[in-house]
């Protein structure tokens, strides 16, 4: 260990640099356990080839019963009578739950507002909300008797549409009676609005303003795992098993449901199949909860693909920008109205749309801005976080700008974007002493422009493209965990962090073994079960290896410190003359390894060393989002496609990522976390939108028939994933967190593409070849 | 709810089954619910997302689609069945050493259908093995990684199956 650098004292806490951060410290490669650095085979991985991985819908339990739920073909209809004497004499069925039958008021849940109840009560507000729920010993059972729930039911206008949410004359989403009294927004389709901005918009000076509005459609997140879910009594408490991302704040949720302590409700979340965003917060585990706590048994929930199309979207956008330039090409200023049209419950879709908007003007010096931000709400699925959490869709509309000044003041495309570019230090975000630009961001755009050949010649029908795109990552958050240094030298990390793909299980396990001079084989790493592993806020926002990489760090370095003194009882020697380097216990006469030492010292009783870290970013009441960003995810993508200009198709011929991930603790999982976005971005760019009948509300393109996901014959010809690595992240040896990345900037770098090819600016997303077509077939005449 | 009931007769991983099922019941129902080989995944349930795929008769088809009672008599291998001894087979050794694995929910079935293709062609060409694998989703994006696996266990580079 240098010194001066992230050592731990003897209370197990390491030392802090200023910046606040440890300092990255050379790495020992050939240490033992010294994996940090290289791509260590996936953790997990050889459970995921054999098929002995356990999703939750693999999981059995003894007596459990089958839950289906009932819901109508439109989005909104007023509750009449349900008849359920038909369907509650099918052989099998053992219960057919309205929210009648449910305690009053019903129940109402979400992470931000408790506007969802656990059944629709007196109208459905979307397509596939469930109006009842029925038990059976079979899930043939189940599905009978859902066909013989009678809901009387009339039809009802719905509001799906942006412009009908702003439209004072729609019928009202959410009954004022559910809103404060002062809620200014009462009477009105607002969920809540925002202002974001500094400096003087209207008094700016500008030599040239470009205005343009731009749209995204929403898109579903389409985890090939749908959602499942189990609830069974358990003792005094309950048991909820849930593919979900936070098994702690479900926790949390179903003690207040229950009325029960945090103590005895466990959570188990076996590692989901996917979850991008949609597995973050409680959908149907309420429900089965209260369900199961009422019939005394074990209930299973699996949803069929088309119900989580009905569970789980992004939102729309609409983006409205009016930008300053000077004739230099520098940015003026920025004066941004947003709309985005959440579903008829908030979820955590009003987050997605205040934490993107607030980084509305980019990773660029502005001047001026002003932010005007609406959260609408509809008559459609609730929109909740997506991969990227909002950040591509305002990327989509400030790069699009960026290219339009660019033609229309006769810049280069990759020249405006590195003059405008914040550099390392600066504020993006002007005022509020928020984290400055952290990163040599320029670098990342060169190197996507030497990948792709900017400037170089192109055939005829080909076009590139370039872009980049920035989020802002955790801005609070809370992670803990327990370390075992067992008496044969091999250790098992305790850690709440949830494993959908991303690899936590395999970072995690390489700290430890680099800390800890442990073998990754010799590593367990144990997750999803709130009552073993202690607590961790939230796995979103790119945050764990950053978040509880720092708190398994700490628990191993208070290891380290309670190694070097048994080492100084057992042997004799002062503890500052222990020194624990490259997985080897270092005496003044010896060096011995770990087992060794714990055998000298724990005797034939044996033993373990425990250690406990954790890593916080606490609230901050003054900021606008609660607390400032631990890091800024910050990425370029260029493109290069060519245009069939009879059809409108695109084909990607390469493409190429870049992101700013300070140090890749595991470089093949993050170029697998970067590769799988831009391909979900390619997705979302060229093909993904869910469309909603215009007059049911229903969900027309439901399920993988009609809606279409790219395949291994859609990705583009060339790919690269490429990081830049400059070890200035707050993560364990300069990490930033990465996995969302690769997908920020991918739709403004395709469209930018397209018009370098074809001539034609797209403003709606997706870029469709019939929206293609027709752009070229107005511009031809 | 008496469902309707035929008799059905398997060789699963190589162990021969007699049945009775509903008639109504998918292979993949089967396969899960009745015999516990949960390593088969099921997604959209209607032959789109390649989950629930396995051999049937050396064929790789989706589970989903295909009744029990249609696959009386035939021969089934699922992920549980590959490999011997504990060691992975080729395939399975590939997507790790390639990291074709990312969540792992589509795996098992993005493996039997490379199965499918490495039986009728050991040496297929990169664009045959995107169209062979063109039906099974992965929402993680790992198609790339997965092609190289494949393209690697068709050229016989890397196996070094291990004990386990």
């Amino acid at each position: 260990m240098s010194a001066g650098g992230a050592e731990a004292g003897p209370d197990g806490r390491s030392e802090k640099i200023a910046g606040g951060r440890p300092r990255a410290e050379k790495l020992a490669r050939d240490a033992r356990g010294a994996t940090i650095g290289t791509s260590a085979q996936r953790v997990g991985g050889f459970e995921r080839v054999t098929g002995s991985q356990r999703f939750v819908a693999d999981l059995r339990l003894d007596e459990v019963l089958h839950v289906k739920l009932v819901h109508l073909e439109c989005a909104r209809a007023r509750i009449g009578h349900v008849d359920t004497t038909e369907a509650a004499r099918v052989p099998g069925v053992r219960m057919v739950v309205t929210a009648a039958e449910l305690p009053q008021p019903v129940a109402r849940f979400g992470p931000g507002y408790r506007d969802r109840p656990l059944l629709a009560t007196g109208e459905t507000k979307y397509h596939g909300e469930p109006v009842a729920a029925v038990v059976a010993d079979t899930v043939d059972a189940a599905s009978e008797a859902v066909r013989l729930v009678h809901v009387e039911h009339e039809q009802l206008p719905a509001v799906l549409t942006i412009a009908a949410a702003r439209d004072e004359r729609s019928p009202l989403v959410r009954e004022p009676g559910l809103r404060a009294a002062d809620d200014p927004h009462r009477d009105t389709n607002t969920l809540t609005e925002w202002r974001f901005g500094w400096g003087d918009v209207p008094a700016a000076h500008a030599d040239h303003v470009v205005e343009q509005r731009y749209t995204a459609a929403s898109t579903t997140h389409f985890a090939i795992e749908p959602h499942g879910f189990l609830a069974a009594p358990d003792g005094a408490g309950i048991a909820v098993w849930s593919s979900i991302q936070h098994p702690y704040v479900l926790q949390r949720l179903i003690a207040d449901t229950l009325e029960l302590p945090l103590a005895r409700v466990r959570v188990f979340a076996p590692d989901p199949g996917g979850g991008f965003g949609g597995k973050q917060h409680a959908k149907y585990e309420p429900l089965l909860a209260v369900l199961a706590m009422r019939i005394g048994r074990p209930l299973r929930l699996v949803l069929t693909l088309e119900e989580t199309f009905q569970a789980v979207r992004s939102p729309t956008f609409e983006i409205g920008i009016r930008s300053g330039f000077m004739r230099d090409g520098t940015i003026a200023f920025q004066d941004i109205e947003i709309d985005g049209l959440l579903g008829a419950y908030a979820d955590i879709g009003h987050r997605v749309i205040s934490k993107s908007s607030y980084l509305a003007c980019g990773p660029y010096r502005v001047p001026d801005a002003r932010i005007h931000v609406r959260a609408l709400l509809s008559h459609t699925p609730p929109a909740t976080a997506l991969r990227g959490f909002g950040s591509p869709q305002m990327a989509w509309a400030f790069e699009s700008q960026m290219d339009e000044a660019a033609r229309q003041l006769g810049f280069d495309r990759l020249e405006i974007r590195v003059r405008n570019l914040a550099h390392r230090g600066e504020e993006i975000v002007r005022g509020a002493g928020d984290t400055p630009a952290d990163g040599d961001w320029a670098e990342s755009v060169r190197r996507a422009a030497d990948w792709i050949g900017w400037g170089d010649p192109l055939p005829d029908g080909h076009g590139r493209g370039i872009a980049v795109g920035i989020k802002s990552s955790a801005t609070t958050g809370a992670s803990y965990a327990i370390v075992r240094l067992l008496h044969d030298g091999s250790a098992i990390v305790l850690a709440g962090t949830s494993d959908m793909g991303q690899g936590a299980r395999t970072v995690l396990a390489q700290i430890a073994g680099q800390e800890l001079g442990v073998p990754i084989e010799r590593v367990s790493v144990v997750m999803g079960d709130t009552s073993a592993a202690p607590y961790d806020m939230q796995t979103s926002a790119s945050r764990s290896t950053v978040f509880m990489g720092t708190a398994v760090l700490n628990a191993c370095r208070e290891i380290r410190g309670k190694l070097r003194a048994m080492a100084s009882d057992t042997y004799g020697v002062e503890e500052d003359r222990v020194v624990i380097a490259d997985g080897t216990i270092h005496l003044p006469d010896r060096e011995i390894d770990v087992a060794e030492l714990m055998a000298d010292a724990l005797g034939p009783m044996h033993g373990e060393v425990i250690g406990t870290g954790s890593r916080r970013g606490d609230h901050v009441p003054e900021h606008p989002l609660g607390g400032h960003a631990a890091f800024y995810e910050f990425s370029c993508t260029a493109s290069e496609v060519a245009v069939d200009r009879e059809t409108g198709e695109v084909e990607l011929l390469r493409h190429v990522t870049v992101s700013d991930v300070g140090k890749a603790l595991n470089p093949a999982h993050v170029a697998m976390q970067d590769e799988g976005a831009a391909i979900m971005g390619l997705g979302q760019t060229l093909m993904e939108q869910l469309i909603f009948d215009e007059t049911t509300g229903r969900i027309q393109n439901l399920g993988a028939l009609d809606y279409r996901i790219p395949t291994t014959k859609d990705v583009p010809l060339e790919m690269a994933s490429l990081v830049v690595e400059n070890e200035d992240g707050p993560g364990p040896y300069g990490a930033k967190g990465t996995g969302e990345s690769g997908l920020l900037s991918t739709a403004p770098a395709v469209a930018s593409a397209v018009h370098d090819a074809a001539g034609v600016v797209i403003r709606d997303l997706p870029l469709t070849p019939e929206r293609i077509w027709r752009a070229l077939q107005e511009r031809d005449g | 709810m008496a469902a309707e009931t035929m008799a059905v007769t398997l060789v699963v991983n190589g162990r021969a089954r007699a049945l009775e099922v509903a008639v109504h019941r998918t292979l993949l129902d089967v396969l899960r619910d009745e015999l516990g080989l949960t390593g088969s995944k099921e997604c959209c349930a209607e032959g789109e997302c390649g989950a629930c795929t396995v051999l049937v008769d050396g064929d790789g088809i989706n589970a989903c689609l295909v009744l029990a009672v249609e696959a009386d008599g035939s021969s089934v291998t699922t992920i549980e069945g590959l490999g011997v001894d504990g060691r992975l087979s080729r395939l399975q050794d590939a997507f790790l050493a390639a990291g074709g694995v990312q969540c792992g929910f589509c795996i098992p079935g993005m493996v039997m259908s490379a199965e499918a293709l490495l039986a009728r062609q050991a040496r297929a060409t990169p664009a045959e093995i995107r169209e062979a694998l063109s039906g099974n989703l992965c929402r993680c994006g790992g198609y790339n990684q997965i092609c190289a696996a494949v393209a690697a266990a068709c050229s016989g580079e890397g196996h070094e199956a291990e004990e386990r």
